[in-house]
Parts: structure tokens; C-alpha cells; sequence
């Protein structure tokens, strides 16, 4: 087995046995059981296994753990708690304004890849906390969903902006 | 740095775990109730206790055979209980569908959930529901008209104290009583749950990452498997023949081969071993040349000979040949991919007497019986339960996964878990087949449709799933005639009134390509897309407004219902098509549509433009109506209609299955592109509300439509017609040269 190895998962240090050139989903969803980050691709086509890298959308499925290292890795499980750090809260809620958003807009169908795009409109909201639609939409164009429900997610994601960080 | 624990649970302690072997719902909370004692299925039809079950708590789980693909129904079909047991969604649980527990339905498909679903829930609820008034009325002393109920709270009329709660009544005992179906439903001007738009019980889970997909669902003792195939499938017949393979080439990797005849897998304790063992196996496959490749398919298909069928024959078609206004149409329609967002996933153990599967079927109870079939065991040896994966929009890789786990678990004789790789699932798709349409139709000089002959060529369904065939050695076949879809006489000119009609379906034996199966609206895009734009064109020659014409011609109010409601969400303008043509390079349409499938109506307005330079095509915006009859949950039929528009805007503009002669090579999203949010149209659904008619299906009867309205919406742009789709630019620039 590998030498102990570990980076910081969603806030915690997190040692790991998994060999260096093991792709971080791997890592995240085998070896920790995590369900957030999920097989899709595995060629960094459709956005299912991204996690947010030091704040930088990622696809899990091609970066090496050896890539990871020592670094931030945020999954969808530690989006609350990210919230609540940036916008100051004593404590995590259960959803982020984002997964609230989807939620009321009942975006979701079979919600598999909502992950990924729940990831990376989170680290749009960070960067841009105001995006216009045509903003969203391309932020969101390396992101597949085969059910079809971009519009109700273009909505959410607007809605999730419009509350201006306050806690729905 | 927070010091909050992380949650997750490593595959080491989920192994120290070990022992029990049913694990069914690890990660679920209050999703899903707690099983009753599970037995081989399916527990009697006939038994209201296969269907409710009432607890102490005054709580109730209902029972139910149709799988949650994303589509609401696990929602909806709850709706149905708690309007006639008079209780509250809160108090209602439904569990995981399961051979050993829930009741045969039938699968989901063909939108049967709430068509054949939805009334069997409510008549076994109203029954428990008179069950319990009555034993409510013995109790109390009081007759039973003078009862009535809230929440599940029995009162006596005048009294506002709470006389009784069904958990007294019955908690946690069995009614013992016969499903009659007799007993009588609430009036539908009464609901307050049925018709009314409530969130899904699975979206919050869904939205914060603890949905328990099959693809996390893990046995202790569990290995990783992944198969090993040539990166596409061959002609169907040909299956995979296997040559050589070199075990020693994943040697260096802590895997192992799995051979069965001509399936090959490997199987690892840690998944990403499997992954890479799988990737690196040395093997030799037999690739002649079997396929007609895309360039010769329609070709090979037509000259091809046929089993034919008339489907439908009314009058005298030859009429045709005086009639005062004639259009002649042929099209074609490509294979098309159902290609789930995750590639398919199954987890398996098997013994010597018994069988375990954990997959995403849409039929347990017809899994149970292919997966006996292939392991040598008895049906009721097999448990099968679905766990939901990603959308599947019909017949993707399901039971070849569940058929891959078992094969290899029953091998190396520990659970294994397969997850299908991209290229698995693309390439090895059972496929929606291709087909070809030839029409001609005749209407009067006032708009009056006179003849209508229509003639389609495709193959069949698939019924032997790869793994059964390359493990078993199990010969390719097709479904009986009867049960795969053919011409469909609904969409066929079923929407308008035809004196003269003749519908011939060519069955082409489809064993020589790519393996077929349904796919959401099966075959209907490309029935309406001869047939909408054949009907179009008639209109065109007339010099009349096409929605117009269709009104003049419509066989019913349900049909004229969706029309003028898409028509008039649209902002329809009337007037004859193409009308406006100019010489801008870039262009724009409106086109109008008609179809549905088996049941339903849909109607569908397409606005589309089009860059006559580049041959790019953008739909802006498409309008969809559907009357289902009693729309149960409106949002969730909002959603369908959504995605179906949206799906049905990347099939006609995208979406082709590509093959050569030796094999298929869309083998991942590059190859197989689909629709992305930066050319998702705009999305208005309608729905055409009918609380006094039976419920419908309404997750694919909108599609047909909307193909329609976007090829006429083309001739509205541009005064031409396509015929093939996907409208790639290649075609748009031969079809305007």
C-alpha cells in the first residue's frame, strides 16, 4: 500500500491510502464513499465527477491525487459549510442558496448531474456573484444533462444570484 | 480549519461491517419505509395488504410496482393514496421497488405509470379506505355516513373531537382483505391533493448529494467488475467473438480476468484497478466487416426483404391519383442513442441456489426472470431490485450491466459491482432503430385531407442482451412482431379525420445491424417527421395557414385542445408557410406539429433560425402542450414536457449513432455530442388540465410533435424541406443548394 498521503476534503485533513497516480474520483468516491463526486465520463466530457480545486472547478476523474495533495478539495458535500465560512454564519444550514433555488424550482429530474453542475455554478457565484443568463449559460456549457432540465436550472441559478447571499 | 467530522464511510469499515447481505437502502433516510418481510414476489395483486399497509403511527406505506426514473412518479402515485385514503403526503412512505416486496405493475415504460399505475393505487386505496370507515363505524356504534375523516383521523359529523386514527384501527396488522376494486372513488371536483403541483419527495435529496443512485449502492465483500469489448458493437448477429487474450498483460495490476464464452471482465478490489486492468487487457477480437455503415443503411434497408403488414386500411387510397392538391414525402430517421448521463451500474451476488441484483431496470420482475435464465436458477431464486441511476429514457445497457454483475459474481463467487464505462454504454447501447418513411397524400380544393398512404421500414427490438449472448452463447433475436413498436397508426394520421387511408409497416429482419430497442417515443420523430411535413406541405400548395388546416382536418376536441394551446401559447399568426422568404443569410421560422405515442396528445410550436451560410440551425424557442387527461402532478408534467422539448431539439439537431462497417464509433459525447445549455431554446409547457378523464402518460407524447413543428418550422424559414435528420450542416447546406 502507498505511503500515507492527505489534502484538505471539504475543510478536514484527510489522509488517503489510494497510489499517487489514482484519479481523485476514485479517491473520493471508493476508497472515502463520498456521493457527491460520481462517475459520468471519466474523460472529462460531461462534468459528473467535478469538485472545486482551491475554488477552481475540476474534473475529479482525470486529476491525479498526486495533483491534490496538500490542497483544498471541495465536494458537493462541503458546499454548506463553505457558505457558511464565506458568508460568515455560525452555523452550516443544510442547503446552500443555490440547492435551495433548486429545490423551490424543482429543477431536478433524475438529478445525476447536479454535482457537477451545482459545483460549478457555486464557483460562478463566487467569482460573479451577479451573472446575467447568457453569463450562466456559458459557464454551464462544459456541463451535460441528459434529462433536459437547463432551463429549470438557468432559473435556479438566477434566483440563487438574485438573493444576493442571504439565506433562503 | 472547521473540525466538523467528515462524512463518509471507507470501503475498509463498510467491509468490517459484514454479515448482513441485505443492504438495502444504505444511504436513504425516511425515503424509503422499511420493507415488510421480504418473500419472493410478486405478493398478491389481489390483497389490499400487497398494497397499503397501515402503521401504529397513523402513518401508511404504500406499496407500489413503477420505478422513479427521475419522472415524479414515486410523488404522483402518492398523490392518488393520500387523496383517497383522506391522509397527508407527510404521512405517506413508499419503498424501493423489489421482487421480494412490491407488486407486479408491469415496468415502467410506454408513460404507463399513472395510466395503468395511477388508477390501481387509488382503487386500493379507496378500498382500505372503506375497509377502515367500516371499522371505524363498528367501533364508534355509528353508522358510517355520519363519519369522516382528516389526516387519517376519523370524526363524527358535528364533533370536532378526533373520534379515531386509522393506527388504531389497523396499525400494523393486515386488513385481510380482497382487492374488489369496487369500491367508489372521490368525485374529481373534490381533490385537494390529486391535480396540484407538489414538490418531489426526491428532489432535496437530490439537490444536497445523499439520493442514493444505484451507482452508490456497495455489499460488503464486494469487488469492482468492468467488462472488456470492442469499443462498438458489430451487426447484432454477429455478436462478439472472441480470439485470444493475454492474461498476463494486466499483471502488474491487482485484477483479475473474468472469461465466459465470449464475455470478458475483470474484476479488482479497488474500483480504479478494475478500471485500469480493463483498459490494458491484451485481447484479439474477430471484426469482419458485417455492418452497411451509415452511408449505406437506407440503402441496404429498402432493398432489403420484408415481412409486411398492413396496419390500417380504410377506403380507397387510389383516389389519390384525381385528388385536387398532392404531396409526395419521403424521409429518414437515424439510430439514436438513449445514453444515460452515468453509464449503467449493477451490483450482484451469487450463490449456488440464489441470486442477489441491485439495478436500474424499469421491470424488476422481467429482470428477475432473463437474470434466472442466464444463471440456471429459478425466478424465485432471484431477487431484483431497482435502484435508480440516471435518466434512461427506455431500454439503455440495464440488463446487460445486471446480466455482466451476475455473470461475474456467480464466477469468482463474491458480490461484484459493475459500472459500464462511457465507451460500454455508447457503444453497446441498445439502440433506438433507424427507419425510413414514404408517403403520399391528397386533400380537396378546399383543405380537406382525402388519401393518406404511408409505408415504413425498420427492424425490431433486441431480445437477447449482449452479455447473455457472448456468456451463454445464447443466439441473437428479435421481439415478436407484435410487441416492438411498428408504424404507429396514433401518429400516423390518427390526429385528423382521413376517408381514405393505408398504413404498410416492412419489418426488415434486423439481426444484419446495430441492436435495437426503445427508445423514449419510440420510432415517433421519425414518423412525424415524413408525416407532419407531408401534411404541411399540403397546406403550403393550398396557400393555407398550416395550423388552420390542421383544425379544418382534426378527428377530435383532444387533439384541437393541444393544437390551438400551443398554437396560442405561441402567439400563433395565421398565414401559409414560408411566405417571408428573403436572401439574409440568416433566417427565421415557425412551424407547427402533431404526435404523441400510445396515449395522450401533444401538440408543439417550433421557432427556429437558420444560417443558410454556414448551415447551422439554432431553435429558439419550442412550445409544447399535452393533455394527458388528469394531469396528477402538474410541476412533474411541466418538467416532462421540458425535457422532452429539450431532448427532442438535440435529437433533430444532433444526435446520430455512427457506425462503419466493422463497428459503431460514437463511443463517448465527442462522438455522440447532445444538446448543451448554451443551445437550449427557450421552453414554454402546457397542459392541457382534464381532472374528469382518465390519467394518461405524459413523459414522451410531446416529442413527436416538436420534431414536426421544427422541420416545418425550416420550410418556414427557408422553403425547404429536410429529409434526414439530425440537421447537421452538411444537410442543411445540400437540402437549401
Amino acid at each position: 500500500m502507498a505511503q500515507q498521503q492527505a489534502f484538505i476534503l471539504n475543510g478536514v485533513e484527510t489522509a488517503v491510502a489510494s497510489e499517487a497516480d489514482t484519479p481523485l474520483l476514485y479517491v473520493l468516491s471508493d476508497e472515502l464513499a463520498l456521493q457527491g463526486p460520481r462517475f459520468g465520463c471519466g474523460l472529462a466530457q460531461c462534468g459528473s465527477c467535478s469538485v472545486l480545486l482551491d475554488g477552481v472547478e475540476v474534473r475529479a476523474c482525470v486529476t491525479p491525487l498526486s495533483a491534490v495533495l496538500g490542497r483544498d478539495v471541495r465536494t458537493l458535500e462541503g458546499l454548506p459549510s463553505l457558505y457558511a465560512e464565506t458568508a460568515g454564519l455560525d452555523e452550516v444550514p443544510e442547503y446552500t442558496p443555490l440547492q435551495t433555488a433548486i429545490i423551490e424550482e424543482q429543477a431536478i429530474q433524475c438529478g445525476y448531474c447536479y454535482n457537477g453542475m451545482i459545483i460549478k455554478a457555486t464557483e460562478l457565484l463566487n467569482n460573479n456573484p451577479s451573472p446575467t443568463e447568457a453569463e450562466v449559460r456559458a459557464a454551464l456549457n462544459g456541463h451535460l444533462c441528459r434529462c433536459g432540465t437547463y432551463p429549470g436550472l438557468i432559473r435556479a441559478v438566477l434566483k440563487a444570484a438574485g438573493s444576493g447571499g442571504e439565506l433562503a | 480549519m472547521k473540525t466538523r467530522a467528515v462524512v463518509s464511510l471507507s470501503r475498509r469499515d463498510l467491509l468490517k461491517a459484514g454479515g448482513a447481505l441485505v443492504v438495502t437502502f444504505p444511504f436513504a433516510p425516511m425515503l424509503f419505509a422499511q420493507s415488510r418481510q421480504a418473500q419472493p414476489g410478486p405478493p398478491d395483486a389481489n390483497s389490499i395488504d400487497s398494497w397499503i399497509a397501515i402503521h401504529s403511527d397513523n402513518t401508511a406505506t404504500i406499496y407500489i410496482g413503477f420505478a422513479e426514473l427521475g419522472q415524479g412518479c414515486s410523488t404522483a402515485l402518492l398523490q392518488f393514496a393520500a387523496e383517497e385514503l383522506d391522509m397527508d403526503m407527510q404521512q405517506l412512505r413508499t419503498v424501493g421497488l423489489d421482487t421480494h416486496v412490491t407488486p407486479n405493475q408491469g415496468g415502467t415504460y410506454s408513460s404507463s405509470a399513472m395510466r395503468r399505475g395511477g388508477p390501481q393505487v387509488q382503487r386500493a386505496a379507496a378500498e382500505a379506505r372503506q375497509a377502515l370507515l367500516s371499522m371505524a363505524a363498528e367501533q364508534l356504534a355509528e353508522p358510517v355516513e355520519n363519519l369522516s375523516v382528516d389526516k387519517g383521523v376519523v370524526f363524527i359529523r358535528g364533533s370536532n373531537n378526533p373520534a379515531l386514527r386509522y393506527g388504531d384501527l389497523v396499525g400494523d396488522r393486515q386488513f385481510n382483505i380482497t382487492f374488489t376494486g369496487s369500491a367508489p372513488l372521490k368525485d374529481p371536483a373534490s381533490y385537494r391533493v390529486v391535480a396540484s403541483p407538489l414538490p418531489r419527495h426526491d428532489i432535496p435529496l437530490k439537490a444536497k448529494g445523499t439520493y442514493p443512485y444505484m451507482q452508490h449502492q456497495r455489499l460488503p465483500g464486494m469487488l469492482h467488475g468492468r467488462i472488456v469489448r470492442p469499443p462498438g458493437q458489430s451487426a447484432y448477429r454477429h455478436g462478439i467473438q472472441l480470439v485470444s487474450l493475454d492474461e498476463s498483460s494486466i499483471d502488474g495490476i491487482d485484477a483479475r480476468a473474468v472469461v465466459k464464452g465470449n464475455f470478458v471482465g475483470v474484476v479488482a478490489q479497488r474500483e480504479w484497478d478494475a478500471v485500469r486492468a480493463a483498459a490494458v487487457l491484451q485481447v484479439e477480437w474477430d471484426l469482419p466487416a458485417t455492418l452497411p455503415g451509415n452511408d449505406n443503411l437506407f440503402s441496404r434497408m429498402q432493398a432489403a426483404p420484408t415481412n409486411d403488414r398492413i396496419a390500417r386500411d380504410e377506403g380507397d387510397v387510389s383516389l389519390f391519383d384525381t385528388a385536387a392538391v398532392k404531396s409526395v414525402f419521403s424521409a429518414t430517421g437515424p439510430y439514436q442513442a438513449h445514453v444515460p448521463f452515468a453509464p449503467n451500474c449493477a451490483l450482484a451476488d451469487v450463490t449456488e441456489n440464489s441470486a442477489l441484483v441491485l439495478c436500474s431496470t424499469q421491470d424488476v420482475y422481467g429482470t428477475r426472470n432473463n437474470i434466472a435464465g442466464l444463471l440456471g436458477l429459478e425466478p424465485a431464486q432471484v431477487r431484483v431490485q431497482y435502484h435508480e441511476g440516471a435518466g434512461t429514457f427506455g431500454h439503455s445497457c440495464w440488463d446487460d450491466v445486471a446480466q455482466a454483475a451476475a455473470v461475474m459474481s456467480q464466477h469468482v463467487g463474491a458480490p461484484v459491482r459493475v459500472q459500464f464505462m462511457r465507451a460500454d454504454e455508447h457503444g453497446w447501447d441498445t439502440y433506438g432503430p433507424a427507419h425510413i418513411g414514404r408517403m403520399q397524400a391528397s386533400a380537396d380544393a378546399q383543405g380537406k385531407l382525402l388519401t393518406y398512404e404511408y409505408e415504413g421500414w425498420q427492424h425490431h427490438w433486441s431480445l437477447v442482451d449482449t452479455t447473455l449472448q457472448t456468456a451463454n452463447g445464447v443466439a441473437a433475436s428479435e421481439w415478436p412482431a407484435m410487441a416492438a413498436q411498428q408504424i404507429n397508426p396514433l401518429v400516423l394520421g390518427g390526429m385528423y379525420n382521413i376517408p381514405n387511408i393505408k398504413l404498410l409497416n416492412h419489418h426488415v429482419d434486423g439481426l444484419d445491424y446495430l441492436k435495437g430497442a426503445w427508445l423514449r417515443s419510440p420510432l415517433d420523430l421519425s414518423f412525424t417527421f415524413v408525416s407532419e411535413q407531408c401534411i404541411d406541405d399540403l397546406a403550403w400548395q393550398l396557400g393555407q395557414d398550416p395550423c388552420e388546416f390542421r383544425r379544418r382536418n382534426i378527428r377530435d376536441d383532444r387533439w384541437l385542445g393541444v393544437l390551438d394551446a400551443a398554437a396560442q401559447a405561441a402567439g400563433w399568426q395565421s398565414g401559409p408557410a414560408a411566405a417571408n422568404l428573403n436572401n439574409d443569410d440568416i433566417v427565421r421560422g415557425r412551424g407547427i406539429g402533431l404526435g404523441t405515442h400510445l396515449a395522450s396528445w401533444g401538440g408543439a410550436v417550433a421557432d427556429i433560425e437558420v444560417n443558410k451560410r454556414t448551415g447551422q440551425v439554432r431553435i429558439l424557442h419550442l412550445y409544447g402542450a399535452i393533455d394527458a387527461g388528469l394531469t396528477v402532478n402538474p410541476s412533474n408534467v411541466e418538467n416532462q414536457i421540458t425535457g422532452q422539448l429539450v431532448q427532442t431539439a438535440s435529437r433533430m439537431l444532433l444526435e446520430e449513432v455512427l457506425f462503419d462497417q466493422y463497428s459503431v464509433t460514437s463511443t463517448d459525447w465527442n462522438s455522440y455530442p447532445i444538446l448543451r445549455i448554451m443551445d437550449c431554446p427557450q421552453i414554454t409547457p402546457v397542459i392541457v388540465q382534464r381532472k374528469n378523464e382518465p390519467p394518461m402518460g405524459a413523459g414522451e407524447e410531446v416529442m413527436a410533435a416538436a420534431a414536426a413543428a421544427i422541420a416545418n418550422a425550416f420550410f418556414d424559414a427557408t422553403g425547404k424541406r429536410m429529409t434526414m435528420y439530425p440537421f447537421t450542416p452538411a444537410r442543411v447546406l445540400q437540402a437549401l443548394a
